[in-house]
């Protein structure tokens, strides 16, 4: 879903644009300059919200650092206790925590690098350089992000399971190499960032195309090939479908090690199964915690540039 | 001779190449320079290919062969490692005549709707606070897509606690209320609530911020008009706000409806060990558990992509509708 939801930002202006492309940029200035003071009750819905929002986060700290006894007798608790070492040993001792963090950061670095590579690539092709049948194999790109999972799988696995690679984390590289979303998203920032004057000027001054590349699309291009590595890796990170059909218990991913974790026999440690939650969540929160801004900027800039 | 040659094919390439080709034939310059510029023009020609081959590539092998043998299999009874026999339509038969693939496709819609109905809306009410100037709106947002961070897996986890109707902190809540003991899990439609509640806290953040930044490219000009006219401001965002992003809340509500199709990890994981069967009494069964179940639990790989093919044929029933739509609202701007 998450591929799908960041193409809306450019498709969805691009049609109600139309009329007002040509005073756009007038327009930005204004529309900054109109906005109404935030009054106190838009104040107190946004702390609703956010109290919403990160609530749940909070109580998984409480929840992991709790016995299981202390969660399930009412009144819950509100404030973290002092069980977390304890409950993290255990999360150790039943699924094999560390070669799932190891796999996950595995699978995240090499599907990120490859998609952001590869989608850099063709989001140039497509932003920058003209080519027979262009326009067509972009709608191809973009009507491929609607195809779900679930109607790949099948096949996918008969392969991997004839090869001998259920199990094996290649299994899960090799299908998310590159992504249509990552495509549609450098091409969106390329053309808008990239002037075709340097293109052609590097051209003229008789640069191959791998030149271009390096030295004029790359350089340019950095910001949003960061945005979107930290995109692509925090879909990877939390990916579920195909990793819980392709690997198991003894080779899992994070997200397959919680499934193992939350799935177990009816004594189940509940703090437990919290607190491995907390483990699959803390590396993410800590990108969020840095890089949280960057990461708004990335999903918010498709819809001003269309 | 050799620059101009390149920039002009450089600036019009789609223009067949022959012709500057042929006139470079005649250019006295030295062969090395002649091999160098026919190589210069394959690259500018080739080049795009290139660039493109590795996403078609990857798409070809992992989206559009999986999807078409996908369909192939669906005519089939096929086990893992067994040949395939053809069945003709039985498996869509079977499906027609089977009351769990209803209930599947039932639970499917209501989860879909309940998750994404109640997510827009907060998406585009909490988009409109966003866009007011303020202090610390960074932190707003950063905080509101801090969710977004969470996995499926360990944030269902997570809910799955609070929901707990023995010691969650929901029946805790409402007791306080005086409201009754509600069975988050047993009981259908409070099971549904539980794990819509999971997916619109994930990505109501998300919209919003998608939101916002149609929201931001709205001309200013339409609030001071609407301004003089006396609009208030619950009026402007009626009439100003809404129609101009609306082709932004209609791909919000395209896309959300192709995710909740394909809803899977939320209610397998909400259930436990019985997620499988979308809890005790299939309550929560969504198409895509159906056909895991039917694949990889029943084992029976030729109905499982029959379920598939469903899925997509009521994608591009969606797709069909969004086409629709999207051209009737082009005509009614235009008009």
């Amino acid at each position: 879903m998450a591929e799908l939801t960041q193409s809306i930002p450019s498709t969805g202006p691009r049609h109600s644009g139309a009329p007002r492309t040509p005073s756009r940029r007038r327009l930005r200035a204004t529309g900054a300059g109109r906005q109404q003071s935030a009054g106190p009750v838009a104040y107190i819905l946004l702390i609703i919200a956010t109290l919403l929002s990160l609530f749940p986060l909070y109580w998984t700290v409480v929840a992991a650092s709790r016995t299981d006894t202390e969660l399930i007798t009412p009144p819950t608790p509100l404030l973290p206790g002092t069980h977390l070492v304890d409950n993290l040993k255990i999360v150790w001792d039943e699924v094999d925590m560390t070669k799932a963090l190891v796999n996950s950061t595995i699978v995240a670095s090499c599907v990120a690098l490859s998609t952001v590579l590869f989608a850099t690539l063709a989001g140039f092709a497509f932003a920058k350089l003209r080519f027979r049948g262009r326009n067509a194999l972009l709608t191809v790109v973009v009507t491929t992000m609607t195809i779900p999972p679930q109607l790949t799988v099948i096949p996918l696995y008969q392969i991997v399971s004839n090869i001998g690679w259920v199990g094996h984390i290649q299994s899960v590289i090799l299908p998310s190499l590159v992504a249509a979303f990552g495509v549609f998203f450098m091409r969106q920032f390329l053309s808008e960032a990239l002037p075709v004057e340097l293109v052609e000027a590097a051209r003229v001054d008789g640069a191959h195309s791998l030149r271009i590349i390096w030295h004029v699309v790359f350089p340019i291009a950095r910001p949003a090939m960061a945005v979107l590595g930290m995109l692509v890796f925090v879909q990877s990170w939390n990916d579920f479908f195909w990793p819980f059909i392709a690997l198991n218990q003894q080779n899992p991913t994070v997200q397959v090690a919680l499934q193992g974790l939350g799935s177990g026999d009816h004594t189940i440690n509940h703090a437990v199964v919290v607190c491995g939650a907390l483990v699959a969540t803390v590396p993410l929160l800590l990108v969020f915690a840095v890089l949280g801004k960057q990461i708004v900027g990335g999903i918010t800039a498709g819809a001003v540039k269309s | 001779m050799a620059t101009s040659v390149r920039a002009t094919s450089d600036g019009t390439p789609r223009s067949s190449g022959n012709a500057p080709l042929s006139q470079h034939g005649g250019d006295p310059g030295p062969p090395a320079a002649g091999w160098r510029v026919r190589l210069f023009r394959l690259d500018t020609k080739a080049s795009p290919y290139v660039y493109i081959a590795p996403f078609f590539l990857c798409f070809a092998a992992f989206g559009l062969f999986p999807l078409i043998y996908t369909g192939w299999l669906s005519f089939h009874e096929v086990q893992l490692g067994t040949h395939a026999t053809w069945v003709g339509a039985r498996n869509y038969t079977e499906l027609w005549d089977n009351t769990f693939f209803w209930n599947a496709l039932r639970n499917t819609f209501t989860l879909g709707v309940i998750s994404t109905v109640p997510q827009l809306l907060m998406a585009l009410g909490l988009a409109h606070l966003l866009n007011y100037r303020m202090r610390a709106r960074g932190f707003f947002r950063v905080a509101i897509l801090a969710p977004y961070a969470t996995s499926i897996a360990a944030a269902t986890l997570v809910f799955v606690q609070i929901f707990n109707p023995d010691y969650g902190m929901i029946n805790q809540l409402l007791g306080h209320f005086g409201a009754g003991h509600v069975q988050w899990s047993t009981s259908k439609w409070p099971a549904q609530i539980a794990i819509s509640a999971i997916v619109t806290w994930r990505w109501t953040g998300y919209n919003a911020l998608i939101y916002l930044a149609a929201m931001q490219a709205v001309p200013a000009d339409l609030y001071e008009a609407a301004a003089l006219d006396g609009a208030s401001r619950w009026r402007q965002f009626i009439s100003v706000t809404i129609p101009s992003i609306r082709p932004t809340i209609f791909f919000t509500i395209i896309v959300s409806t192709i995710g909740a199709t394909q809803l899977f990890g939320e209610p397998l994981m909400f259930g436990g060990s019985i997620g499988y069967t979308g809890g005790s009494a299939h309550q929560y069964e969504t198409l895509s558990l159906y056909m895991y179940d039917k694949g990889w639990q029943v084992g029976e790989l030729g109905q499982a992509s029959a379920v598939a093919w469903v899925m997509l044929l009521i994608l591009l029933l969606i797709g069909a509708v969004q086409l629709l739509v999207t051209r009737a609202n082009r005509r009614n701007q235009g008009g």
